[in-house]
């Protein structure tokens, strides 16, 4: 390229993405920036934030036993929740990339269409599917179980969760499994593998970082989902999330409400970092 | 040829069952003639639905999304446009940068940015404002448009830029007649993307709209935490019809499989 077509292309970046720039800098940077500071304001609870400084809110999570326990209840229900991902959504986007032409794209589909509809719908769904008259309920009375409350526990929480997760965990491992040549298996095979050491040695490998990185998704994305929780876990199953929403929308101690997302926050972007050292540093030892 | 297993058809089998049963339930629990959420069998009625159409407060807010949405999408589209150039085509400093922070809302937790903008509108005076309800959502959709932006463009032949540039064109005359018209299926798909994207949004919605904005999914959440009557089912039922339109015409403009698994 010579040097006078070179010249209009130095500020054209700039002017491309100017307008994006600003929209990200006032409606995210700063008030994730203000959010911090909120956190960190003290609260009356008669005159609201009253500014200064002060670590009282996050004296206040880390002092009361009733915040450590959502913490870990959050945790649990998001780790169970990718855990289960991980072992329907893998093995179905498995099955999926080893099915015949028209089925494959129509059940992908299947699969990957309820990511577009909105997840209050699929709450309701299964509110009505849970519930104490809902079909599963009226399975387990026919298998003779017996009807068990579902709706507003963590099973509830859970089993949406999943459904609403799934699709996070296929995408990837679908990805990944593209890059797999089905000949490899096959040669595998031909060379006398057991189809157990053709899934350990070929295949495994090859959707491990489509696993991982399906797996940080979902754990983020559950760890702070709202309506599920809010919907299926009703008022006494309190998450990180609906408790951030009740300290804004009816406690109002925002100062309070900002610690707490600020640590969930803070969580979830540590959690992330460290998938992605450990991916990286696995991907470095593979290369070199 | 690789046959499945029966044991991974059954497998399989679950799998749909469990993704399409909540969708289904709500579905069939619209079309009841009770007063009771129950599986109609063999009695059909709509008067669930007549029900939606009268209740005021569901109308309004499906009018305040259809609104909110299809601006909002625009908007991301005519922000993806170029931002999407600048990150493809050319190298600078800041340009991964640039591209985190266009993509981080995919990242940051939607009720954090949500209760994060609940703060700043309050101290900006801007509660209960449409135009700053939108603003937000094009913060969260912009990064669906983007991608299909940035897709669109790596898929270009840009021979044909460089045929026109040389035989005189000006940059803008190559923009508007080669570079726009073979970008458009992936920013129409974008637009649609960003569009069910905005319309089904609900987490960072819930901390920003005021009575008068509430859009459809923030106020059905409100009337799902009182009450669940068959009503419920039949607007829930009416989400996923506009969701299937939306996605027949997105997947004849783009391919839906494209734009869920993101291949290009």
């Amino acid at each position: 390229m010579s040097a006078a077509s070179n010249a209009p292309n130095r500020w054209a970046p700039l002017l491309l993405s100017l307008p994006s720039l600003a929209l990200y800098s006032l409606m995210v940077l700063l008030p994730l920036g203000l959010t911090a500071l909120l956190s960190f304001q003290q609260y009356d609870a008669d005159l609201g934030v009253k500014g200064g400084f002060t670590l009282a809110s996050y004296a206040h999570v880390l002092g009361d036993s009733y915040y450590y326990e959502i913490f870990f209840r959050t945790g649990w229900v998001a780790g169970l929740t990718t855990l289960l991902c991980v072992l329907i959504g893998a093995p179905e986007a498995y099955i999926l990339s080893r099915m015949g032409s028209p089925w494959r794209s129509i059940f992908l589909l299947v699969i990957l269409a309820p990511l577009l509809v909105s997840v209050v719908v699929r709450a309701f769904g299964w509110s009505l599917l849970l519930g104490p008259n809902g079909i599963v309920n009226q399975m387990l009375e026919a298998v003779g179980i017996g009807r068990t409350r579902l709706l507003y526990t963590s099973t509830a929480v859970v089993v949406a969760l999943v459904h609403v997760m799934l699709p996070f965990m296929v995408i990837p491992v679908w990805t990944s499994l593209q890059k797999l040549d089905p000949m490899v298996e096959n040669a595998a095979l031909s060379l006398g593998a057991s189809r157990w050491t053709v899934m350990r040695r070929v295949v495994l490998p090859q959707v491990t970082p489509g696993v991982l990185s399906g797996s940080l998704i979902v754990f983020g994305l559950s760890a702070s989902a709202l309506a599920i929780p809010g919907l299926l876990g009703g008022r006494r199953l309190k998450m990180v999330a609906t408790v951030i929403y009740d300290e804004y929308l009816h406690e109002l101690n925002w100062p309070l409400g900002a610690a707490i997302a600020i640590a969930l926050l803070g969580i979830n972007l540590a959690v992330m970092l460290s998938y992605n050292a450990v991916l990286e540093g696995s991907y470095k030892r593979k290369m070199g | 040829m690789n046959r499945l297993s029966p044991f991974a058809l059954g497998f399989h089998t679950l799998v749909t069952v469990f993704m399409l049963a909540p969708l289904v339930i709500v579905c069939l629990v619209a079309f009841t003639p009770e007063n009771t959420l129950s599986v109609p069998w063999g009695h059909y009625s709509l008067r669930w639905f007549h029900a939606v159409f009268e209740h005021a407060d569901l109308m309004q807010s499906f009018w305040n999304s259809l609104g909110v949405a299809s601006i909002a999408a625009t908007l991301a589209v005519l922000l993806a446009v170029p931002a999407g150039l600048a990150i493809a085509r050319h190298e600078f400093r800041g340009r991964n940068a640039l591209n985190g922070l266009l993509l981080s809302p995919l990242i940051v937790p939607h009720l954090v940015l949500g209760v994060a903008l609940l703060r700043l509108f309050a101290l900006f005076g801007a509660r209960g404002s449409s135009l700053w309800l939108t603003l937000a959502h094009v913060v969260v959709i912009t990064p669906y448009a983007l991608r299909l932006v940035i897709a669109a463009l790596s898929g270009l032949d840009r021979s044909v830029e460089q045929a026109a540039m040389s035989l005189g064109a000006s940059r803008w005359t190559v923009f508007r007649r080669i570079t726009l018209p073979l970008m458009l299926p992936g920013i129409t798909g974008g637009w649609m993307l960003a569009f069910i994207n905005s319309f089904d949004e609900v987490t960072m919605s819930i901390f920003i709209t005021s009575p008068q904005t509430v859009t459809l999914p923030v106020r059905m959440y409100m009337i799902a935490t009182e009450s669940i009557d068959p009503m419920m089912a039949a607007a829930s039922a009416l989400m996923v019809a506009v969701t299937a339109i939306a996605m027949i015409v997105l997947d004849r403009l783009y391919g839906l499989d494209k734009i869920l698994v993101g291949q290009h």
